[in-house]
């Protein structure tokens, strides 16, 4: 029999072991996140420390030529390409998926999310190297019967894209929609306004700032995207003149050369540069984010 | 034009939009189950690929993506759990706790292929566990991590407040309520959202490339000595997945049926993340009728 | 690095216990985390004593996918005839090889080009301390789609078309169909190979050309595309595309031998300094006359014993 005593000290030692163990967890994140930024931003930094390139040069250079007897690393042609894919796949994929939110929410709030729930969780699911897979054999041939040029390019990496971040915009805007108090609506219906009328005038301005939310997540999603872009995208390092030519983006560029370089040359140097950009990227849509989400609040 | 006729037309609109997601997410899966099914039978999910002649397999591929699952889940959950419990239960609002959330947005939403590029610079590199199984689990727990403490925390919170207090009034400790009040309610929620993480995992290839390799040695399936380089239990060998072998045959396949190789293994990648999806639902459900059913009994 | 995988086995254990504490049932599956690092640990390692003729140890080997299936594929018929060896083969292109074999992670750095192509400036001291061992040749072929309408091009069509002076396959001889160029990123040795010796000069990349790393890609986009010009190795050679001749010389393996075709490279093996014994018993392999007319031939390498020209990192060529 144990006393009443040592009971109590188990107990408390039970919660103490408990508290450190989540302690260490916690602190692991930290370590994770302070470790990432520390060994890509002293990798990425070389460039403009060690390898005398300017930041000027880096970010508005046009001409991309590392292995040039004179190299140039300009990146303008990565960053330029990486802004023109996800902003294109965001205006494909935003109105698409508040369509479906709505769908889901407003038009037939019963069996439309039964229906369009599993798919958009299903169209999450598929894995990036899949979407990659039928963009090269259906998207591409499509493009270019369609379209002057080669199929492959700027818009091929786009539609890709957008199907890819459909899912992420469509689940936020359905939550937020879903979100909305009850009676605005239905005073507005009380108005005599059509469906559509309250929809245009009443729903969507007030869940806006969350549906921009969801628009936000998904570009940043198809920003950090590699594989399917690269593949459909034509990796050309220059800014395309027409949708339909070969571009690159700073993640197709990275997939593509990090594995022939060595490490610590200028060249390997530079990619580390443009990963160092992919993660201050996410910096700014995670603030952004964070921005809409205290408008939102208010 | 009158409203009303403005509403009809924007509803059919919105239909049309919503039923085209719809007709997307079948023509995918029908493309790749159409592409892919015709080539799958057991003896393609069991025998090793074949480099130069046809009729190679991905037996090696499918078991790696499994076990390089269990790795990465042995690893995350309890980490997730641990945190996710410290975010529900412990952490009181503030800076410190406003800080951790950021970190796990910020974690959650980095591009894989900078966690690959990050995984190849410290766990490839720079801790020296080379091309490995344990070093794609290291990376993949990176961005698995915050998703697991995300979930536990959402878990943990969605438990009626009524089941503490009647706990607190019992008088156990904090950290008893914890885990054997709170866990075992959150549990059925947990393990439906690690189902579904899992999908992403398993579909995961531009953070692995850089990680566990592209290389799959010879697999000796009849030995099951973890010690040994031959076995299929060794961490520490490289390992292709399902995911960066659809890539690599893709891209460098010297076999002639690369392409219904290429297929094949996405619909057996395609097919896998269906399976997870369902898996999720049903156990979510069956694990949720049981507890309550258990309760109602006693 | 002993002690960070200390660290690292720590850290695992950690893990371990921290799972038990947490009540889950999979003890089983940790058994083999645990004893995996041990093992580790002498995997990559390579033991330097042997005893008498039985070889024993661990290889290690990384870097060109390009060379990657035939040393896996060699590296399985060694280990069936020394059962003390065991020898992983690993990806990651030739940077990644060369600079883990400069750093001495791996004992094998497999590369397509030179290691002083690669480790310039600063890096040169590394590339000097490299062992350099050529086991096979791949040449490769200006190919284009079958349309086209030519058969061959001489290095200056080739030139003028791949530094955008020629947009046309007309203004060569071929169909009135526009030119696109399937080229590779500035960092493959496929595209080192094909400026040095097809071309001569380096090119710089055009406004609209298409880039891709990858030979099955090349070959894909080339057959699909009309008007598509690229380079590809000789292996990946089939119906699907057309195969131009150089300069009026067929790109096939006698003339590369002979040293008619000059748009070869060699597939090297480093290692950093002389290798042990185990890891030359394993050169020495794949240069024996029985992997070299089978094995390399069979996965489309061209054995690098039968040539009958030799080059060195300057690009001059010598008669055997």
């Amino acid at each position: 029999m144990k006393s009443k005593k040592s009971r109590l000290e188990k107990h408390h030692i039970e919660d103490l072991v408990g508290r450190s163990y989540m302690a260490f967890c916690v602190l692991l994140l930290i370590v994770i996140i302070i470790s990432m930024v520390y060994f890509v931003a002293s990798k990425g930094l070389s460039t403009f420390i060690t390898g005398g390139v300017s930041v000027g040069e880096f970010f508005f250079g046009t001409k991309w030529a590392p292995e040039a007897d004179t190299p140039s690393f300009g990146a303008f042609p990565f960053i330029s390409g990486s802004f023109l894919v996800t902003l294109l796949a965001a205006l494909i994929a935003s109105p698409l998926s508040i369509c479906a939110a709505l769908f889901m929410t407003e038009i037939v709030p019963g069996w439309g999310k039964k229906l369009l729930q599993p798919v958009i969780e299903l169209l999450a699911g598929i894995p990036s190297v899949v979407y990659g897979f039928i963009g090269l054999s259906v998207i591409v041939p499509f493009l270019r019967d369609t379209f002057p040029g080669q199929g492959i390019g700027v818009a091929a990496g786009a539609l890709v894209l957008s199907v890819m971040i459909l899912p992420t915009i469509t689940s936020v805007a359905a939550d937020a929609l879903a979100a909305l108090p009850q009676n605005l609506k239905e005073s507005s219906f009380a108005l005599g306004a059509t469906r559509w009328q309250t929809i245009s005038r009443v729903i969507l301005p007030t869940t806006m700032p969350s549906i921009m939310t969801g628009v936000v997540l998904g570009m940043a999603r198809a920003f950090g995207e590699a594989l399917a872009v690269q593949m459909v995208i034509g990796n050309a390092p220059f800014v395309p003149k027409s949708l339909f030519e070969s571009a690159s983006t700073l993640t197709s560029v990275i997939t593509l050369s990090m594995g022939n370089t060595t490490m610590g040359s200028s060249y390997n140097n530079a990619l580390w540069s443009m990963a160092l950009v992919l993660m201050l990227m996410t910096f700014a849509f995670v603030g952004l984010v964070r921005l809409l989400e205290r408008r939102n609040k208010i | 034009m009158k409203p009303r006729t403005v509403d009809k037309i924007a509803t059919s609109l919105i239909v049309f939009f919503a039923l085209f997601i719809v007709a997307i997410l079948v023509g995918l899966l029908g493309y790749i189950l159409f592409r892919g099914l015709s080539h799958i039978s057991w003896d393609f999910l069991t025998s090793a690929p074949q480099k130069i002649r046809a009729g190679g397999g991905v037996g090696p591929q499918l078991f790696n993506s499994l076990f390089l699952l269990v790795l990465t889940l042995i690893i995350t959950v309890p980490l997730g759990l641990g945190a996710g419990i410290f975010m529900a239960e412990y952490a009181r609002p503030g800076k410190l706790t406003g800080f951790i959330r950021l970190i796990v947005e910020v974690l959650s939403s980095f591009p894989s292929i900078v966690v690959g590029l990050f995984g190849l610079l410290l766990i490839v590199n720079y801790f020296d566990l080379g091309f490995s199984m344990i070093s794609g689990a290291l990376a993949l727990t990176v961005f698995n991590l915050p998703l697991m403490v995300r979930i536990t925390e959402q878990a943990f919170r969605s438990v009626p407040k009524q089941q503490k207090e009647a706990g607190f009034a019992l008088g156990l400790s904090k950290w008893k309520i914890v885990t054997t009040v709170l866990f075992p309610v959150a549990l059925p929620t947990i393990i439906t959202g690690t189902i579904l993480s899992a999908g992403r995992v398993f579909g995961e290839a531009a953070a692995l490339m850089f990680t566990a390799g592209m290389s799959s040695p010879r697999l000796d399936f009849t030995n099951w000595n973890p010690l040994s380089p031959s076995s299929p239990l060794n961490p520490f060998r490289p390992a292709e997945t399902l995911a960066v072998h659809i890539w690599k045959v893709n891209s460098e396949g010297l076999a002639p049926d690369a392409v219904e190789i290429a297929a094949g293994a996405s619909a057996v990648l395609v097919i896998t993340v269906l399976l997870f999806n369902l898996g999720a639902r049903f156990f979510g459900r069956f694990i949720y009728r049981k507890l309550t059913a258990s309760k109602r009994m006693n | 690095m002993q002690f960070r995988k200390s660290w690292i086995m720590t850290l695992a254990l950690t893990s371990v216990l921290a799972l038990s504490a947490c009540g889950s049932n999979n003890g089983g599956n940790n058994a083999p985390a645990n004893a995996g690092g041990n093992n580790a640990a002498a995997t990559n390692a390579p033991t330097e004593t042997s005893s008498g003729s039985d070889l024993s140890g661990s290889i290690l080997a990384s870097g060109s996918t390009a060379l990657q299936p035939l040393v896996e594929q060699v590296a399985e018929k060694f280990m069936d005839k020394n059962a003390g060896v065991d020898i992983q083969v690993q990806g990651g292109g030739s940077g990644t090889g060369l600079t883990q074999v400069a750093e001495k992670q791996v004992d094998i750095g497999n590369s397509d080009v030179f290691a002083e192509e690669k480790l310039k400036g600063d890096d040169a001291e590394k590339a000097a301390a490299l062992v350099d061992h050529q086991v096979a040749v791949v040449a490769i072929a200006a190919v284009a789609h079958k349309d086209a309408g030519v058969d061959g091009l001489t290095k200056q069509q080739l030139v003028d078309i791949f530094s955008g002076k020629v947009t046309n396959w007309k203004e060569v001889g071929g169909a009135d169909q526009k030119i696109q160029i399937i080229n590779r990123p500035g960092s493959s040795g496929t595209r080192a190979t094909f400026e040095n010796f097809a071309l001569g000069t380096k090119t710089e990349d055009l406004q609209g050309s298409i880039q891709e790393d990858s030979s099955g890609t090349v070959k894909k986009m080339i057959g699909e595309t009309p008007g598509a010009i690229g380079y590809l190795a000789l292996s990946y050679l089939d119906d699907s595309v057309k195969t131009l001749s150089y300069d009026g010389v067929e790109p096939s393996v006698d003339n590369v031998i002979s040293g008619k075709y000059p748009v070869w490279a060699y597939q090297h093996m480093y290692t950093n300094g002389e290798p042990n014994e185990t890891v030359k018993a394993f050169l020495d392999y794949i240069m024996t006359e029985e992997v070299q007319t089978a094995d390399v031939v069979e996965l489309g390498y061209i054995p690098a014993l039968n040539m009958q020209v030799a080059r060195d990192v300057e690009g001059n060529v010598t008669k055997k």
